[in-house]
C-alpha cells in the first residue's frame, strides 16, 4: 500500500462561522442574495462605511448559488480598460484576502493561460497582453514551446485540428476555494454585525414614491432605508417587481469535476475556440467549467450534450484526461447582459442598487465588487470603477464590449 | 437536451435548433423616430421571466424554418409552439 | 478465503493478476474485490485524510473504501475493487486517494449512439427484468440496462426464490426470453448515468474492460448511449446503510448483504467468525447464508428489542443480543474483536463485552437507489418508517418500481452508536469524515445540510456519498435536534457513477473535432507546398513557400507577382448566397448599408452589414444577375452566420418579402486572377470575351467560357490591381486552376499577401480591422452608408450619443519612423514618447501590420481615437521595451487615385 497523499485533503474550516438570524423588522441596507457578492458587499459596507445594521437575505441556504458552484478561476487580464480596473483592483484585493480574513481561502496564484488557436486569436492576445501591461495588469504573451514550459500536459503538436498557436499568461491569476471565501467573508461581516437570514426568498420590492421602503419575503415584510441588489440569475425577477426592467438573459452554465487526481496541471487553461477552462484544484480533483446552454432558463442544471462537446474539447488540449472520470457535473443559473459585462450602479428608484450581469465572471469579482457596491451603496453614488458600468450605457451605446476579444470571460 | 416539437418536422433533439431569444419583439416601424431610451429598449432589453415565456427557435439542422415555443423557464417544459406570426396561445 | 463449491465463477478457468505488487490468481465471473477477498487480502486501500487501512466494504458501485488504481493493460485511475471485472493480467493497486492518469495517449476507441424506445427499463433485477419482460409481451420497444454484466441483479447474491425458481434460474429464464424477442435490447456493463428533460438518458456501456488486454482494437471501449424514451422504469435497487460506531472503517467491516453475494456470488468467505450488527430483518438471512457455507457466527447484535427470527436464528445456533449495539470495531490493521453493549431507555450503552471476530457485518437498513428519480425532477420524500427517501412525486413519464420505490425489508431507523468520542465514528468513510467533523460543522453554525457537506467535506469523493449520504444528514439533524427529514438531502446529480472523459469526449476528437472544409483545389495547393491557415472551418493556402524560402520572402515573391506581374489565389472559401424573388432588391436594401436596388443588371456593388446596434458585422459584393436575383459574397468566417441572419429577417421580421436565400459558397469555385498581366491571361484562356478596359469596366460580370469552362468572370479587385474573379462549378475548379497555372505565367498566392495587398490599399478585413464595436463611419466609409434610404438595420443606433463622438476610434494608417520596423499585431498607440506609470491612457491598437514590397518599407492599420483628425501626427507605440514613434497616415497608402485597377 502507498502511503497517503499529501495535499489530498484541506485545511480545517474554523470552530465558529455564523449564526443563522431571524429576520428584523427593519435595517439600515438589506442585501438582497447571500453568495459571494452580497457577502462581500456587506462586508465592505460594515468594514469600509461603517453600515452594520445589514441583513443578507437568501433564498436557499448562504453562498449556495452560483457562488458553490463557479470553476473559482481569478483574473484580470481583461481588455477594456473599464474591465481591467474593476478586476484589477478585485485581483488587489485578492492578494490580501486570505491574511485580512484570517481565513484559509487556498488562494493560489499560480496562473492562467489564455490559448490562441487561429491567427486572429493571436492578434487579438497580443492585442490583450498589451492592453493588460499599459493597465499595470501583469500579463505575457508565450509562444507554444513556452506555453508547455508552463503546462507540460498541453498539447502544443501542430497536427490536431485547431493547434495552439501561443497563449496570453497572467501570473498572478489563479484559483481560490469558493466555500472558504464565502465563509471567510460571512464570518468577517458577522464579527461586524451584519445578519445573515437564510431560506428567506424576496419577493417583491416596495417602493413609495419613488423610493425604495423595503422588501417582501417568504419570512415577511423587512423595512429597509437601502436595497442592494446581488441576486444574479434571479435579479431580473426581483427588480421587475419594482417595475425595473434590465437588459439581462438568465442561462445555465455547467462545470464539472473529476475524481482526486495525483497533480498534472499546475496553472489554468481557458481557451475560446477549442471551449475549455480546466484547473486542478487542491484536492487534485479537475474542475472545468462547460459552456452555457444557448436557451433562457431558470434551472440549476444544462444539457447533456454540452458536456459531451465539452469533454471533446478537453481532450483536443489534454489527451492526458482521457482516463480521467467526470464524477460531478452541476449548474448555475448566469445573468448575462448584451455586452457581456456587469451593471453596477444607481437605478431609477431611490435606495435600490443594482449589481448584476456578472455572466460567467463573478466569482473573480468578487472583493472588486463588494469593495465598489458597497461604496455605491454608501455614498448614493457609483464608485469610479463601476462608474463605467451603468444602466445608462445602453441607452448612449458606449458598450464595454468584452465579446469580442477578451477571450472567454470566465 | 430538450425535446422541441417542431410545428413542420415534429420532436426533435434540441442540438438541432437554434435559439432566438424572445418572442413578439417586432423590428420598430419607425426606428428613426424612437428616442434613445426606445432605441434601446428594442436593442437589449428583453423579458426574463422565471415561468412562462414566449421564445423563438430555428430548426437550423433540419427545415430551417423559425417557430415560436411558449417554454416554462422554471421548468423547461414546452407548453406549445406556434408559427411566427401567429400570436402567443394563451398558457395556463 | 474460496469455497470448495458455489458462486457464479467459472472455476475451471484461472485468471492470473497482480495487486500492490505481489501476484494473485481468481476466476471469470470474480470482481478484483471478489477476488482479492478470495486470496485473503482484506486491506485494498489507504484512506485520502488519515493513512488508515481500508478493505472491501460493498459489492457494488457504491463502495466508499476499495479504491484502486489499474496499472495495466492501461493506466486508470481510480475505479472501485468491486465493479473491476477480473481479467487476465490485471495489474492494479490500492489507492491512498488520488489516482494516476497515464502519460502516454489512451490508444482506445470510443463512440456514442442514440436510441429510441418505448419503455426504457434501468436495473435488471428482479423488479426491472419483470418490468422489461411484461412490457416486451406488448410488443413495445424495450431496452433493459444494467450494470452489472449479467442480469438478476441481487438474485445472483441471494439463493431466493422468484415465481417458484431460484432467482438465478429465473432471472436467466427471463433473459433470455428478452433475448429473443426483436424490439427489445438487452445492454449488461451499462450503467445509466444521468436522466435529463424529456426523457432523456444517457448510459455507458462498457464493451470491452472486462476483457482487459485481449480487448479488440476494433471495438469502443465504451459507448454511450444517448436514450430517448417514452416512458421509463427505474428498477435501480437499494443501498445498505452503515451505522456509525468506532472503527467502523477497519478492513473487515463489510455490509451484510454484500458479504451474502460475496459468499453466493462469488464463491468467497469473507471472513471465518462473523458478528452483525443490525437494525433490520434482511442482515439474518446474511448471517444465515454465512452460517450454511461454515463461517461461524458470533452473535447478531440487534438494535431492536424484540427483533424477529429469534427462532430461526437459535435453530442455527446463532446468538441474538436484542436491544444491543456494536460500540466498536477492534482491531490493527483489521477487525479481530468486536465491543458489544446493550441499549438502555435513553438509547445509551451499557454493559460492553468484546466478542470475537474478524468480521462485521452491518445493516443500518436500506436506501433506495432515487438518484436517477431525483435527476429526472422527481421529489422525494422522507419515509420515518424506512427512515430513508423514498420516490415522491415525478414530473416526467416515469415509474419506480422494487426496492427502489422503498419495497425494501422491515428495520428501524439506526444511526448512531453514542460514544464519548466521535474521532472514529466515520460518516463517510472515503473522505475520512467522522461524525466528531459533522458535529464540529453544526456547532460552527452550520444549519443546512449542504453546509455541512461542504465543511466536513462530506459526500464529495469517488462514490459521492452513496453510503454515506443519508448517514450525515441524520448525524447532523440529530445534533440539531430535527427530525432527519426535515433536513433534505444534497441534490442528486449526474453522473450515477463516474464516466470517463474520454467516453463522454466519443469520437468528435482530432480531425472529428470539428469538420474541416477544403476547397475543390485543395490536393493541388498541398502538392505544391503551400502551408496552410486556419480560417473557421476552412483550411485557406497561407503562402506557397519556395525552397529556401520563409515566409517574408515568399510573400515578398507574391506581393510583387501580384503587383507587377500576374498572380492568382484560391477565394472559394468565400461565402455566396443566392438571393433571388420580387423583393429580393428591397430586401437587400434593408440589409446592406447602402443602396442595393440602384445596381442595374450585370452590375457588382460592394456592401456593408451592420448589426442593428450599428456594428459591422459583415462585408462582401453584391452581383445582379437579373432584375430578381443577386448573389452575395460574404466573408469566409461569416457565411453561415450572414445566412442565418437573412433568414431571421426574412421570417421573423418581413415575412412579406418574396425572397429565397440559398447558401452556394460549395458549389462554386472561385479565383481571383490578379495583376497588371491577369488581362492578357484571362484574354488566352476566354477567347469569347472581350477583355477591354471599357469592353468589360470594373464592377461588372460576364458569362463566358474560359479555358472551356462555363464561367462567371468578375471584374472585381480586393488589391487594387486590374484583377478578376473566375466563378466555375466546383467540379471543373481544378481544371480551371490547373489551366490557369498551365499559362507559367501566374505565381500562386495564399491569405498573407491578399492581406498584404488589401491591407495596401486600406481595405479592412472584419473581423480583423473590426471587432464588433466599429461602425462603418469608424472604417472611413461613410460613403458606403446610404443617407437616401429610410431604413436600414443599423441606420438608427448611428444617431446615437456613443456613435455621433468624435473621438472614436477609426481606421488610419501607421508608418514607423524606422521603415524596417514591424510593428506586432496588437500593439497600442500613446501620446507619450516616455511611459507614465499605469494606467497609461491608450488611444488604439494596431489591427493589420506587414512590410510591403510595393512601399519598401513597413507599415500598418490601427483604430486610432480621433484617428482622422490626427492624420500627420506622430504618436508611440510601445515595442518590447521602448517606445517606437510612428506617424499617422491615411489608412490608404498605395495608389490612392485609383490608377492601377484598369491595369
Amino acid at each position: 500500500m502507498s502511503p497517503r497523499t499529501p495535499g489530498a485533503d484541506l485545511p480545517e474550516h474554523p470552530d465558529r462561522l455564523w449564526s443563522a438570524a431571524e429576520p428584523k423588522a427593519s435595517y439600515d441596507v438589506v442585501i438582497v442574495g447571500g453568495g459571494g457578492h452580497g457577502l462581500a458587499t456587506a462586508y465592505y459596507l460594515a468594514r469600509n462605511h461603517g453600515i452594520t445594521n445589514v441583513a443578507v437575505l437568501e433564498r436557499g441556504w448562504l453562498a449556495g448559488g452560483n457562488m458553490a458552484r463557479n470553476t473559482t478561476i481569478i483574473r484580470s487580464n481583461y481588455l477594456w480598460d473599464e474591465s481591467a480596473g474593476i478586476y484589477e483592483h478585485a485581483l488587489k484585493l485578492w492578494e490580501g484576502l486570505e491574511e485580512e480574513l484570517d481565513y484559509p481561502l487556498l488562494f493560489s496564484q499560480r496562473g492562467v493561460l489564455n490559448l490562441a488557436h487561429s491567427l486572429q486569436d493571436v492578434r487579438d492576445s497580443v492585442r490583450r497582453v498589451e492592453a493588460n501591461r499599459l493597465n499595470g495588469v501583469d500579463a505575457e504573451w508565450l509562444d507554444p514551446q513556452q506555453v508547455k514550459e508552463v503546462c507540460p500536459i498541453v498539447n502544443v503538436s501542430p497536427d490536431v485540428r485547431y493547434p495552439v498557436l501561443g497563449a496570453t499568461f497572467q501570473p498572478r491569476a489563479g484559483i481560490a476555494k469558493h466555500d472558504h471565501v464565502a465563509w471567510g467573508l460571512a464570518r468577517a461581516a458577522a464579527a461586524l454585525g451584519v445578519e445573515f437570514v437564510e431560506h428567506c426568498e424576496v419577493t417583491g420590492l416596495r417602493v413609495s414614491e419613488g423610493r425604495v421602503t423595503g422588501v417582501e419575503t417568504t419570512r415577511g415584510t423587512i423595512a429597509a432605508g437601502r436595497v442592494a441588489l446581488c441576486a444574479a440569475g434571479h435579479t431580473s425577477v426581483v427588480a421587475a417587481t419594482a417595475g425595473i426592467d434590465l437588459p439581462l438573459q438568465s442561462h445555465p452554465l455547467q462545470a464539472l469535476v473529476s475524481e482526486l487526481l495525483e497533480p498534472v496541471h499546475p496553472t489554468v487553461v481557458m481557451s475560446n475556440a477549442v471551449h475549455v477552462y480546466v484547473s486542478q484544484a487542491h484536492k487534485g480533483e479537475l474542475v472545468m467549467g462547460a459552456g452555457i446552454d444557448a436557451a433562457n432558463s431558470y434551472r440549476q442544471r444544462g444539457a447533456f450534450h454540452i458536456i459531451e462537446s465539452q469533454m471533446a474539447a478537453a481532450l483536443e488540449l489534454f489527451p492526458v484526461f482521457a482516463r480521467a472520470h467526470v464524477l460531478r457535473t452541476w449548474g448555475g443559473v448566469v445573468d448575462v447582459s448584451p455586452d457581456a459585462s456587469p451593471i453596477m450602479g444607481l437605478t431609477p428608484v431611490e435606495g435600490l442598487y443594482l449589481n448584476c450581469g456578472w455572466g460567467t465572471g463573478g466569482f473573480k469579482a468578487t472583493p472588486g465588487v463588494g469593495w465598489c457596491f458597497a461604496h455605491t451603496v454608501a455614498n448614493d453614488e457609483p464608485h469610479p470603477l463601476n462608474a463605467p458600468f451603468s444602466l445608462d450605457r445602453f441607452v448612449t451605446g458606449a458598450l464595454v464590449d468584452e465579446h469580442g476579444a477578451a477571450a472567454v470571460a470566465h | 437536451m430538450l425535446l422541441i416539437p417542431c410545428p413542420w418536422c415534429g420532436p426533435r433533439d434540441e442540438a438541432e435548433f437554434h435559439y432566438g431569444g424572445q418572442a413578439h419583439v417586432a423590428y420598430p416601424e419607425d426606428p428613426g423616430a424612437l428616442s434613445d431610451e426606445e432605441w434601446a429598449r428594442y436593442l437589449f432589453f428583453r423579458d426574463n421571466p422565471k415561468g412562462a415565456f414566449a421564445e423563438r427557435w430555428s430548426h437550423s439542422a433540419g427545415c430551417r424554418r423559425w417557430f415560436n415555443a411558449v417554454r416554462d423557464t422554471a421548468t423547461n417544459e414546452i407548453h406549445s409552439v406556434y408559427r411566427v406570426g401567429e400570436p402567443r396561445p394563451v398558457t395556463p | 478465503m474460496r469455497r470448495e463449491t458455489g458462486g457464479r465463477i467459472d472455476r475451471t478457468r484461472t485468471l492470473r493478476f497482480r495487486f500492490d505488487g505481489r501476484d494473485y490468481t481468481g476466476h471469470p465471473g470474480d470482481t478484483l474485490a471478489s477476488a482479492l477477498l478470495a486470496n485473503g487480502v482484506r486491506q485494498v486501500a489507504t484512506s485520502v485524510k488519515l493513512g488508515r487501512p481500508r478493505g472491501v466494504f460493498s459489492a457494488g458501485s457504491e463502495e466508499p473504501s476499495a479504491l484502486v488504481q489499474i496499472e495495466a493493460p492501461f493506466p486508470e485511475p481510480m475505479l472501485t475493487a468491486t465493479t473491476v471485472e477480473l481479467y487476465d493480467g490485471l495489474v492494479a493497486s490500492g489507492l491512498p486517494g488520488q489516482g494516476r492518469l497515464a502519460a502516454e495517449p489512451d490508444p482506445a476507441r470510443y463512440d456514442a449512439i442514440h436510441a429510441h424506445c418505448d419503455v426504457l427499463v434501468v436495473g435488471a433485477g428482479p423488479a426491472g427484468l419483470a418490468a422489461a419482460r411484461d412490457a416486451a409481451r406488448t410488443g413495445a420497444r424495450v431496452i433493459l440496462a444494467d450494470e452489472r454484466p449479467e442480469p438478476g441483479g441481487g438474485l445472483l447474491g441471494t439463493a431466493e426464490e422468484v415465481e417458484g425458481r431460484p432467482g438465478a434460474e429465473w432471472a436467466a429464464a427471463v433473459a433470455a426470453e428478452l433475448a429473443g424477442l426483436p424490439e427489445v435490447t438487452v445492454l449488461p456493463r451499462t450503467t445509466v448515468f444521468g436522466y435529463y428533460d424529456d426523457n432523456y438518458l444517457v448510459a455507458v456501456e462498457r464493451r470491452t474492460n472486462h476483457l482487459g488486454g485481449a480487448a479488440p482494437a476494433h471495438v469502443a471501449r465504451e459507448r454511450i448511449w444517448r436514450i430517448r424514451a417514452r416512458r421509463v422504469v427505474l428498477a435501480t435497487g437499494a443501498h445498505e446503510r452503515p451505522i456509525a460506531f468506532a472503527g467502523n472503517d477497519l478492513p473487515g467491516v463489510m455490509l451484510a448483504g454484500a458479504a451474502r453475494t460475496y459468499v453466493n456470488r462469488y464463491g468467497v468467505l469473507p471472513g471465518r467468525r462473523a458478528v452483525v450488527f443490525t437494525a433490520g430483518d434482511s442482515a439474518y438471512a446474511a448471517a444465515f447464508d454465512l452460517v450454511g457455507v461454515g463461517v461461524e457466527v458470533a452473535a447478531i447484535v440487534d438494535v431492536r428489542p424484540e427483533p424477529p427470527y429469534r427462532a430461526e436464528a437459535a435453530a442455527r445456533g446463532i446468538e441474538v443480543l436484542a436491544g444491543h449495539v456494536v460500540t466498536t470495531a477492534l482491531g490493527d490493521p483489521e477487525v479481530s474483536s468486536v465491543l458489544v453493549g446493550r441499549l438502555t431507555g435513553t438509547g445509551a450503552v451499557t454493559g460492553e463485552r468484546a466478542l470475537d471476530a474478524d468480521l462485521l457485518l452491518v445493516s443500518g437498513g436500506w436506501n433506495p437507489v432515487v438518484h436517477l428519480f431525483s435527476q429526472s425532477g422527481g421529489t422525494l420524500r422522507y419515509d420515518e418508517a424506512l427512515g430513508t427517501l423514498v420516490p415522491g412525486t415525478s414530473r416526467q413519464a416515469v415509474e419506480v418500481v422494487g426496492a427502489a420505490a422503498g419495497d425494501v425489508t422491515a428495520g428501524v431507523p439506526y444511526w448512531l452508536v453514542p460514544a464519548e468520542d466521535y474521532g472514529t465514528h466515520f460518516a463517510d468513510l472515503q473522505r475520512d469524515v467522522t461524525v466528531a467533523d459533522v458535529l464540529r460543522a453544526t456547532g460552527a453554525g452550520l444549519r443546512s445540510v449542504e453546509h455541512v457537506k461542504r465543511y466536513t467535506t462530506a459526500g464529495t469523493a469517488h462514490d459521492q456519498g452513496k453510503t454515506s449520504g443519508l448517514l450525515t444528514t441524520a448525524v447532523a439533524a440529530q445534533a440539531l435536534g430535527v427530525p432527519v427529514g426535515g433536513l433534505g438531502s444534497t441534490t442528486f446529480r449526474a453522473p450515477y457513477t463516474p464516466v470517463s472523459f474520454a467516453a463522454l469526449a466519443g469520437r468528435d476528437r482530432g480531425a472529428l473535432h470539428d469538420p474541416v472544409r477544403v476547397t475543390a483545389l485543395h490536393e493541388w495547393h498541398v502538392a505544391h507546398g503551400a502551408l496552410f491557415e486556419n480560417v473557421g472551418q476552412w483550411q485557406r493556402p497561407w503562402y506557397y513557400p519556395r525552397p529556401g524560402e520563409d515566409m517574408e520572402a515568399a510573400v515578398r515573391r507574391e506581393c510583387r507577382a501580384a503587383r507587377e506581374g500576374v498572380a492568382a489565389m484560391d477565394a472559394s472559401t468565400l461565402g455566396k448566397i443566392d438571393v433571388i424573388g420580387p423583393d429580393a432588391a428591397a430586401f437587400l436594401d434593408l440589409l446592406y448599408t447602402n443602396m442595393m436596388s440602384t445596381l442595374a443588371v450585370g452590375a457588382i456593388r460592394y456592401g456593408v452589414m451592420c448589426r442593428a446596434d450599428g456594428m459591422v458585422f459583415d462585408d462582401g459584393t453584391v452581383i445582379r444577375l437579373a432584375e430578381d436575383h443577386f448573389l452575395v459574397t460574404t466573408t469566409t468566417g461569416n457565411a453561415a452566420a450572414v445566412l442565418d441572419w437573412m433568414e431571421e429577417w426574412l421570417q421573423t421580421e418581413w415575412p412579406w418579402l418574396r425572397v429565397h436565400c440559398t447558401s452556394v459558397t460549395e458549389q462554386w469555385a472561385t479565383v481571383a486572377l490578379v495583376g497588371p498581366g491577369s488581362r492578357e491571361v484571362l484574354a488566352g484562356l476566354a477567347p469569347g470575351l472581350a477583355v477591354g478596359a471599357a469592353d468589360f469596366p470594373f464592377m461588372t460580370w460576364r458569362e463566358t467560357e474560359v479555358a472551356g469552362i462555363p464561367a462567371r468572370v468578375c471584374r472585381i479587385s480586393f488589391s487594387g490591381e486590374l484583377a478578376y474573379e473566375i466563378n466555375v462549378t466546383s467540379w471543373e475548379g481544378l481544371a480551371l486552376w490547373e489551366a490557369i497555372m498551365g499559362t507559367e505565367v501566374v505565381t500562386p498566392y495564399g491569405t498573407e499577401t491578399m492581406h498584404v495587398l488589401r491591407a495596401e490599399k486600406g481595405y479592412p478585413i472584419v473581423g480583423q480591422d473590426t471587432d464588433g464595436t466599429i461602425t462603418p463611419q469608424d472604417l472611413g466609409m461613410s460613403w458606403v452608408v446610404s443617407k437616401k434610404k429610410a431604413d436600414f438595420i443599423g441606420k438608427r443606433s448611428f444617431a446615437r450619443a456613443d456613435t455621433s463622438r468624435v473621438d472614436r476610434k477609426q481606421l488610419v494608417g501607421l508608418l514607423p519612423e524606422d521603415p524596417e520596423l514591424l510593428l506586432p499585431e496588437g500593439t497600442h498607440l500613446v501620446e507619450f514618447s516616455s511611459l507614465p506609470e499605469p494606467p497609461v491612457p491608450m488611444l488604439g491598437h494596431v489591427t493589420s501590420s506587414y512590410r510591403s514590397a510595393a512601399l519598401g518599407r513597413t507599415f500598418a492599420l490601427a483604430l486610432v481615437s480621433g484617428g482622422r483628425e490626427r492624420v500627420g501626427a506622430r504618436l508611440y507605440a510601445p515595442v518590447g521595451d521602448g517606445l517606437v514613434p510612428v506617424t499617422v497616415t491615411s489608412h490608404v497608402l498605395y495608389d490612392p487615385e485609383g490608377a492601377r485597377r484598369d491595369g
